[in-house]
């Protein structure tokens, strides 16, 4: 995965909501780097800012520091303070799949308007080649040239979530970030949208950043895996490394909440004890400790920092010995 | 089952090429109180923009000798022979009892109901006020009088009155509904747009505005037009003394619409594909709200007329022989008025109208108003 070339990096991305005197740091210093042509899945429980993360990168809105770096061939740029024509030129290379196929679409634009919206923005094509451009990408995600004229109403939420994947690719993007793309969708709909999405990224050599809850569809997809808890990065490493042997203790207690589909798997279930602290007042130290297995008292005080702690597995915490040796 | 086939038949393939409008619209017929209104509301319109061409009478002419004459009956058979619309002749008499002027018909004296009648009897007027005019949709011939709705105390024609006042009762909320969307759309999207401090300032002007008592606002700031006023500038600021108390409602749905719409994920979408806040606002916002404007334009109309009404009603608007609804009702301000002279209530009757059918208008319009939910 190292020789692979880095297209996009994430750096100390905090994007912080205040209200009134309260702080919420929905996320804070989030790293990491994106190879050309892989899919980074990025897992975590409802609240731990994966959307935040999405939003933040395509300028969805806005971060509170941090950068988002782009590698282009006039050099690295920082996407969340591009200039107004750099904007115009990379905006493009980064686009999004959104969640709710139902929200996401104007009902009060045909289809043909949704998808040719982004061209209109960012191109001087004539009526002509938009027409063209969208006919060629509705037949790629599946979607019958004849249906461009009606409204989203008349679409199921499958058919709506290809117009939206139809929306991204319009742009010829390099990076998608699909924000829990199919968790709206029936299951049988998911594996069309996984397979269709799978298909593209083989096609146009497309970079992904799948946010999901669900782990299944994660692994199947993934060639890394991001884990967040309560706006931070707590591990990173390749999937089957990751689901294999955990080194976060949430990580490991994350997986083994996953259903597994055979009822006869007898799985050891590690139960975490306590909710999810309040974000607006995060524990000391490590996030995690109030409900960690094998804190100590550094785990406490100080907040472990996100490094490699064996080839290309990052890691935030302080103790990966002992839960790396708790499941052998 | 049968009850999902049914639903499914309805759903042709016009419908997924149906835009908004055309959903709204679908919606709407099938309202049928607010098709009515609809239409008993173009009628009122139509009647009032040809006011000086239906009314026999214009605003201007009396006569001291009917004053306070019932509604005039309109026969067809004469002594059982059809004569078509006739009138009889008037002749006053006085009440055994209450030695009160009553009229009786003359039933020796037949005139003719013309319709389409030329002559100076109904006074001159101006089409659309460009194009000279004496021709009146109908007049009884000779010196025989048609009051449909009766006289007033100065020896007017209610009907011709009621049709002329119309003019005013019901365009001043028009064009106070105007000024009242423009005032509200813009401070609502001042608040809504920018937020923060703007809107905290917005909002506590709107609770100032909306927690004065109307009746004395009205009245301290009708006190301050002068007396010599024509009719047309008290028409003017009568509108704006209106539309300054009736816009803080609209304003606070504009607000609310553009937070809860700036939140949308197409909103969002948007933005990723690199639309401008110009686009968002005008391609997204307000096409997604228009609706809502439009409703809420609607259901402003009927508080105007009242506002309108009353404050003619109380002497504060317009004065005769300027005329309006409210103006009058303003005979109808004593006792004695509605035991001896019912028929002069009939201008209440029109208000009452035309308030019902824009409150079902709107309320069709505003189950219309989202085809999507």
């Amino acid at each position: 995965m190292s020789e692979k070339k880095v297209i996009l990096q994430v750096k100390n991305l905090t994007k912080i909501y205040k209200s009134g005197k309260t702080e919420v740091k929905a996320l804070s210093d989030v790293s990491f780097d994106v190879c050309e042509g892989e899919t980074i899945g990025i897992v975590g429980e409802s609240g731990c800012g994966k959307t935040t993360l999405g939003r933040s990168i395509v300028r969805g809105i806005d971060a509170t520091s941090g950068e988002v770096l782009i590698h282009t061939e006039e050099g690295v740029i920082n996407f969340l303070q591009a200039t107004r024509e750099q904007m115009k030129k990379y905006r493009r290379d980064i686009q999004m799949i959104f969640q709710d196929p139902y929200a996401s679409l104007d009902p009060r634009m045909t289809v043909f308007d949704i998808i040719s919206e982004p061209l209109r923005y960012n191109s001087n094509m004539s009526k002509k080649e938009i027409e063209q451009a969208v006919e060629q990408i509705a037949e790629q995600v599946g979607l019958n040239k004849a249906f461009l004229r009606r409204y989203p109403h008349a679409f199921s939420g499958g058919q709506r979530q290809r117009i939206g994947i139809a929306r991204s690719l319009i742009l010829q993007p390099k990076v998608i970030v699909c924000d829990e793309a199919v968790s709206a969708l029936d299951v049988s709909i998911q594996a069309q949208i996984i397979n269709l999405l799978e298909d593209l990224q083989k096609e146009f050599g497309l970079t992904y950043l799948f946010i999901s809850h669900a782990l299944s569809v994660v692994r199947h997809i993934s060639d890394r895996v991001l884990v967040m808890y309560l706006g931070r990065a707590v591990e990173l490493a390749e999937t089957e490394a990751l689901f294999s042997t955990p080194l976060h203790p949430y990580t490991q207690a994350l997986l083994s909440a996953a259903p597994h589909p055979d009822p006869d798997v007898e799985i050891n279930r590690i139960m975490l004890e306590g909710e999810v602290p309040n974000p607006a007042n995060p524990p000391s130290g490590c996030h995690f400790h109030p409900r960690c297995h094998y804190k100590t008292e550094q785990c406490e005080k100080e907040y472990p920092p996100f490094v490699e702690k064996e080839p290309g597995r990052f890691v935030a915490c302080w103790n990966c010995g002992a839960c790396k040796a708790a499941q052998e | 089952m049968a009850l999902f086939k049914k639903k499914n038949k309805e759903r042709d393939d016009s419908y997924y090429y149906a835009s908004q409008w055309q959903l709204m619209y679908q919606k709407f017929r099938k309202h049928k109180l607010a098709m009515a209104s609809a239409v008993l509301l173009i009628v009122f319109y139509t009647i009032a923009i040809f006011g000086n061409f239906v009314a026999p009478q214009g605003t201007e002419q009396f006569s001291g000798e009917y004053v306070n004459c019932g509604p005039t009956p309109i026969h067809f058979f004469h002594e059982g022979e059809w004569e078509g619309p006739f009138v009889y002749g008037l002749k006053r008499d006085r009440d055994p009892v209450t030695y009160m002027n009553i009229f009786v018909e003359d039933t020796e004296k037949i005139c003719h109901i013309d319709f389409f009648a030329e002559g100076d009897k109904g006074g001159e007027y101006k089409i659309l006020g460009l194009i000279p005019c004496n021709i009146h949709l109908f007049q009884a011939e000779g010196d025989g009088q048609v009051f449909l709705f009766g006289t007033d105390g100065m020896g007017r024609d209610l009907f011709s009155r009621v049709v002329l006042g119309a003019q005013i009762s019901l365009f001043i909320p028009v064009v106070g509904m105007i000024l009242t969307v423009a005032l509200g759309l813009l401070m609502g999207s001042l608040a809504g747009y920018f937020g923060g401090w703007v809107d905290n300032v917005i909002q506590r002007l709107i609770e100032v505005v909306r927690s004065f008592p109307n009746v004395p606002l009205w009245m301290a700031l009708s006190a301050a037009l002068p007396a010599t006023l024509k009719p047309a500038q008290v028409f003017m600021l009568m509108t704006i003394i209106l539309s300054l108390i009736s816009w803080p409602n609209l304003a606070r749905t504009v607000r609310s619409q553009f937070f809860s719409i700036k939140k949308e994920d197409f909103i969002m979408a948007a933005r990723i594909s690199g639309a401008p806040a110009s686009a968002i606002v005008l391609r997204h916002m307000i096409p997604s709200f228009l609706s809502y404007i439009i409703v809420n334009m609607t259901l402003t109309i009927p508080s105007l007329i009242v506002g309108e009404t009353t404050l003619s009603f109380l002497g504060l608007g317009l004065r005769s022989p300027a005329t309006s609804w409210g103006v009058l009702l303003q005979e109808t301000n004593k006792l004695e008025t509605i035991m001896f002279y019912g028929w002069k209530l009939i201008p209440m009757i029109f208000v009452f109208l035309a308030v019902l059918a824009f409150n079902f208008l709107g309320d069709g319009l505003r189950d219309a108003a989202d085809p999507y939910k």
